[in-house]
């Protein structure tokens, strides 16, 4: 079991509200108590392998509920949200196996758990799930899967920036737009470069997950392609 | 010996042609055969011989004989080649190509009639071995081509080649194998990686005619283009009536080729080849070039293969050969007449190739090759075979097995090793067994076979063994900006805007990166900040760096060498001092406000790797903060945000072998490795059907792969594969061990600024990066500039 920090992570603000971006990935918005995590994608080696494609280490699943398993017991949230694309397709919340949905139901007791849809999970996981689904979630700022009318907070793009030679997952926070960075173990990255960003934020700043959450400006000309 | 029918005799005779020795023999052999012959040699007739002669006296239809080249453009040439016995005998027997680059009708035809003779390359044949009338197909195949087999045995090309070529003989029985080989240094260890052959060596001609070109000026103290020796080449050109040009990368065979074009006064014909041009390009070069109407090509290893322009009289290298062997081979080139010497000139394109070259020619006239034995056959280009055999139709692993180990690179595979490697493309092969309903392989009736035979489709679009890095193309700014050439990926990365790096010979500015292209701005007369060695990394042969360390050790043997090397070594050995058997010479200076720490070892590249790994290790522990290192063949440059004290600790072997121990956990090197080998295993797939360009972030990274694996499954076969190929490819502990016993003394001269032996190493690129406290330090440094030059400050508390 990894343990980590509560107190680790840089402060931020987006339309009036704290929030802390935590070097796991996570978001924590400490005045709702709220842990807000996106594109878990749980069930990917499950989906490549049902489809005939490469079988993939099949830690995944157990790899990603670990970290996350870290955060709810580093900071005790009362609710906890899965910013869409919480599992890789609609199959996949049905064929994760007993134990990671035993871990599931053992992470959510006692918490409000939602699961808000993505693109690649439409549906609502079944009973056999713990949590309730929404399409997304409005409370001053909006909670949703894909970045639409600001203020909101946004998965999808798995943000990354290149530098120093490897890429590091980040935040990509604008003034009207946070967009987190993919929390699932098997997920690459877009560049922060990609005009998929400077459409939504023409400036900005990437806030890089490190021990250090080190922040580099955007527009950011530096970065490369995405990591593969 | 079989005397050739009077049809061919006749041919033979209308062209003034007498057959060569070894293409009788050849023809005489009933068994498989290996014939090592120089360029020039008809070497490739000798190959084919066999076949014509027995189709013409057989009147045989249906595919007959296969060729297998490495290179598609050698298809084209040896089927102009073999058109002209063809007709000029009045053979009935057609040849036709499949490669990459074969029109699909033409595909279809050929899989309903095949032609006589087949040429192909590796990949084409184990596309044509997965598909399901395999079987039928190569049913009446009598014998197989192998050329080029020495550069095909030096990648794992060899080995899948070698795999398909035991697939052919359980499919064809009785089929007769033919390699053909420039020289090599150890015939009878290339025989057995084809099976068992016997060896049939040509005369290999009288002994070549070979020295450093004369040049006006001495080379220049650093960089790789040679470009100071331009005149001086241009006048061996015009007294030669054919001249090939050889650099070592494509960036410097561009701007070699438009220096030579500047000062030719005269107007001589000269052409350029190398592997980024279009195809169209090369093939006009190309068909020139066999026309006689060139009077040069610049080339880089693009022509180190095959096409053979008999008018060719001298060979010109410029830059070190790196290699005794691709040396002798490139001096092979020159064959203006079979009885004739080669000629070739040599040019040191900076002060310290002078010493390798001398060293190399000193070998050369010896006749003294140079290579490394060749490990046994990977497991991951086996798991690619077994899963695209499976393509072909349901199989028995017994007999799987024992087929396997008819090629020569697998005659000891243990029946452990094919069993794991089944069990990996069958299930994954994790410590927990995961894909039970999943499989990818299913055992029906004691036959494996694919679950979802749609798979097949996905296994043959990643067919091969080749892992390029990712490249990004280098541009000059501007509207339809000049391209400049390519850098790695990962080389981009470390760039922040503003930053200027040297890239063939040029100091460029980095702007930015639009489209997968990188823009820059030129910077003459710039220093460049970081450098970028672009090209093939080959290396200096253990031989070869023996050989020079010994020349630069010895102020006698100074003598040899050109009067500007004989005093920057002097100067090396008043500022600092010589590398000297015995002594392990270190320096440490500051520059650009990091600490540099130089180790001459002349233990070779890989040597120089590894301890880079195992020292750098160290450093990280002692807060050193290392950010990256070079290993190069004579030495090892370590690049740190603080100084080393005392090089000595860092180099006590317990602590170096306790390293190894751990050093397969997250080096960038490893990873690199195990992508390659994730790759070729089918893990990770280069190609998917109806992938979208935009949806890169769907794809995740190898390094990812490979850490869950290395947490959870240590001891997988992919990453034993990957360790097997890390021991035989880049480890080489043994020779670091080897040079410390050599050297029991270590000596560290604290200089203030680069020493002259030290700053060649500065201009070349092919760093590691490390992770660590140093990647982080520096990455969130650059990220400080990249805010303080946006002129933001940090916008966190700031609700704006």
């Amino acid at each position: 079991m990894t343990t980590v920090d509560p107190s680790a992570g840089l402060a931020l603000r987006l339309a009036g509200a704290g929030f802390v971006a935590r070097p796991s990935g996570a978001l924590w918005w400490p005045d709702r108590r709220t842990l807000i995590v996106s594109d878990l994608h749980l069930g990917r080696s499950g989906r490549y392998a049902r489809r005939g494609g490469p079988l993939l280490p099949p830690w995944d699943v157990a790899d990603t509920l670990d970290r996350l398993g870290a955060e709810i017991a580093a900071l005790d949230p009362g609710r906890v949200v899965s910013l869409g694309d919480g599992f890789d397709d609609d199959l996949a919340a049905e064929t994760i196996d007993g134990e990671a949905r035993g871990k599931l139901w053992q992470l959510a007791r006692g918490r409000d758990w939602i699961w808000i849809a993505g693109n690649h999970d439409r549906l609502a996981p079944g009973p056999d799930l713990p949590g309730r689904s929404v399409p997304d979630l409005h409370e001053g700022i909006a909670l949703r899967h894909i970045a639409g009318e600001g203020p909101d907070i946004s998965g999808h793009l798995h943000p990354v920036v290149r530098l120093a030679g490897r890429s590091w997952r980040c935040f990509v926070l604008g003034r009207e737009h946070l967009i987190l960075p993919a929390f699932g173990a098997y997920t690459g990255g877009l560049a922060v470069s990609d005009r998929a960003f400077s459409a939504l934020i023409p400036r900005g700043q990437a806030i890089c997950c490190s021990a250090r959450m080190f922040t580099v400006p955007l527009p950011y000309p530096a970065a490369g392609a995405a990591d593969t | 010996m079989t005397a050739l029918p009077p049809a061919f005799a006749d041919w033979f005779a209308r062209n003034g042609w007498d057959p060569h020795p070894h293409q009788l023999a050849l023809l005489a052999a009933r068994e498989d055969t290996l014939l090592i012959a120089p360029t020039g040699g008809g070497k490739t007739l000798a190959g084919f011989l066999p076949s014509l002669v027995d189709l013409h006296q057989t009147g045989r239809k249906g595919l007959h004989t296969l060729y297998v080249s490495p290179l598609k453009a050698l298809t084209a040439d040896v089927a102009r080649n073999l058109a002209r016995p063809i007709e000029g005998i009045g053979l009935a027997v057609r040849v036709g190509d499949r490669t990459g680059d074969t029109p699909a009708g033409v595909r279809q035809r050929q899989r309903a009639d095949p032609p006589e003779i087949l040429l192909t390359t590796p990949e084409s044949l184990a596309l044509m071995l997965s598909w399901p009338e395999a079987p039928k197909l190569f049913a009446g195949l009598r014998r197989v081509v192998l050329d080029e087999l020495h550069a095909l045995a030096e990648s794992k090309r060899g080995d899948q080649l070698m795999l398909g070529l035991a697939r052919l003989r359980g499919l064809a029985p009785g089929l007769v194998a033919t390699g053909l080989s420039a020289t090599v240094e150890d015939p009878q260890a290339l025989a057995r990686f084809m099976g068992a052959a016997r060896v049939i060596e040509a005369d290999p001609g009288p002994t070549p005619d070979i020295a450093l070109l004369p040049t006006r000026t001495p080379p220049p103290w650093s960089g790789g283009g040679g470009r100071y020796a331009v005149q001086d080449v241009l006048d061996a050109v015009a007294e030669a009536r054919t001249t090939i040009i050889f650099l070592n990368t494509r960036a410097q065979a561009e701007l070699f080729f438009q220096a030579l074009w500047l000062a030719n006064d005269r107007g001589l014909p000269i052409g350029l080849h190398h592997g980024a041009l279009a195809r169209e390009a090369r093939q006009r070069v190309e068909a020139a070039m066999a026309a006689g109407t060139l009077r040069a090509v610049v080339a880089t290893g693009s022509l180190d293969l095959g096409i053979d322009w008999g008018d060719v009289d001298l060979v010109i290298q410029v830059g070190a050969p790196r290699n005794i062997k691709r040396l002798v081979q490139r001096i092979g080139r020159a064959n203006h007449r079979y009885n004739a010497p080669s000629r070739a000139r040599i040019v040191a394109a900076n002060r310290f190739e002078v010493i390798e070259c001398v060293a190399a020619l000193e070998a050369a006239r010896a006749g003294e090759l140079d290579g490394e034995p060749r490990g046994p056959g990977p497991l991951d280009v086996l798991i690619q075979h077994i899963l695209l055999t499976a393509c072909a139709g349901p199989f028995e692993a017994d007999a799987l097995y024992a087929e396997v180990r008819t090629a020569g690179p697998y005659a000891g595979l243990s029946r452990a090793d094919f069993d794991a490697c089944l069990d990996f493309a069958a299930t994954g092969g994790y410590a927990l067994r995961a894909y039970d309903r999943w499989q990818r392989l299913m055992l029906r009736d004691g036959r494996w076979q694919l679950r979802d035979p749609r798979a097949a489709r996905n296994l043959r679009m990643n067919i091969g063994t080749i892992v390029e890095a990712e490249k990004l193309k280098v541009r000059r700014r501007g509207r339809g900006g000049a391209a400049l050439g390519e850098v790695e990926e990962s080389f981009a990365a470390t760039l922040a805007p503003g930053d200027t790096f040297l890239l063939g010979g040029q100091v460029l500015r980095y702007d930015r990166i639009r489209d997968l292209v990188m823009e820059v701005t030129p910077q003459p007369g710039r220093e460049p900040k970081i450098a970028v060695f672009s090209g093939l990394k080959f290396a200096t042969s253990t031989e070869l760096s023996a050989r020079m360390l010994a020349i630069i050790a010895d102020p006698a043997r100074h003598r040899e060498l050109p009067g500007d090397i004989r005093a920057w070594l002097d100067l090396q050995a008043r500022v600092s001092a010589l590398p000297r058997p015995g002594t392990l010479v270190c320096e440490t200076f500051p520059r650009n406000d990091r600490w540099h720490l130089v180790i001459y070892g002349f233990a070779g590249r890989n040597a120089h790797q590894t301890l880079g790994l195992l020292v750098t290790r160290q450093m990280e522990a002692a807060g050193l903060a290392p950010l990256g290192f070079l290993a190069t063949d004579h030495a090892l440059l370590i690049t740190s945000l603080n100084p080393v004290g005392d090089v000595a600790p860092l180099l006590r072997r317990p602590a170096l072998e306790q390293g190894l121990e751990n050093w397969f956990a997250d080096t960038s090197l490893m990873k690199r490795s195990f992508r390659a080998v994730a790759t070729i295993a089918g893990l990770i797939q280069r190609n998917v059907p109806g992938h979208r360009q935009s949806g890169r972030q769907a794809t995740f990274s190898s390094d990812i792969i490979h850490d869950t694996l290395r947490r959870h499954d240590p001891d997988h076969i992919l990453l034993r594969a990957t360790r097997d190929e890390a021991r035989h490819g880049f480890i080489d502990f043994e020779r670091i061990d080897d040079m410390l016993a050599r050297n029991p003394h270590v000596e560290l001269h604290r200089l203030d600024r680069v020493s002259p032996l030290a700053a060649p190493l500065l201009l070349e690129m092919g760093r590691v990066r490390l992770g660590g406290a140093g990647q982080e330090m520096l990455a969130e440094r650059m990220a400080r500039e990249l805010m303080a030059s946006a002129g933001l400050d940090d916008l966190t508390h700031d609700d704006r």
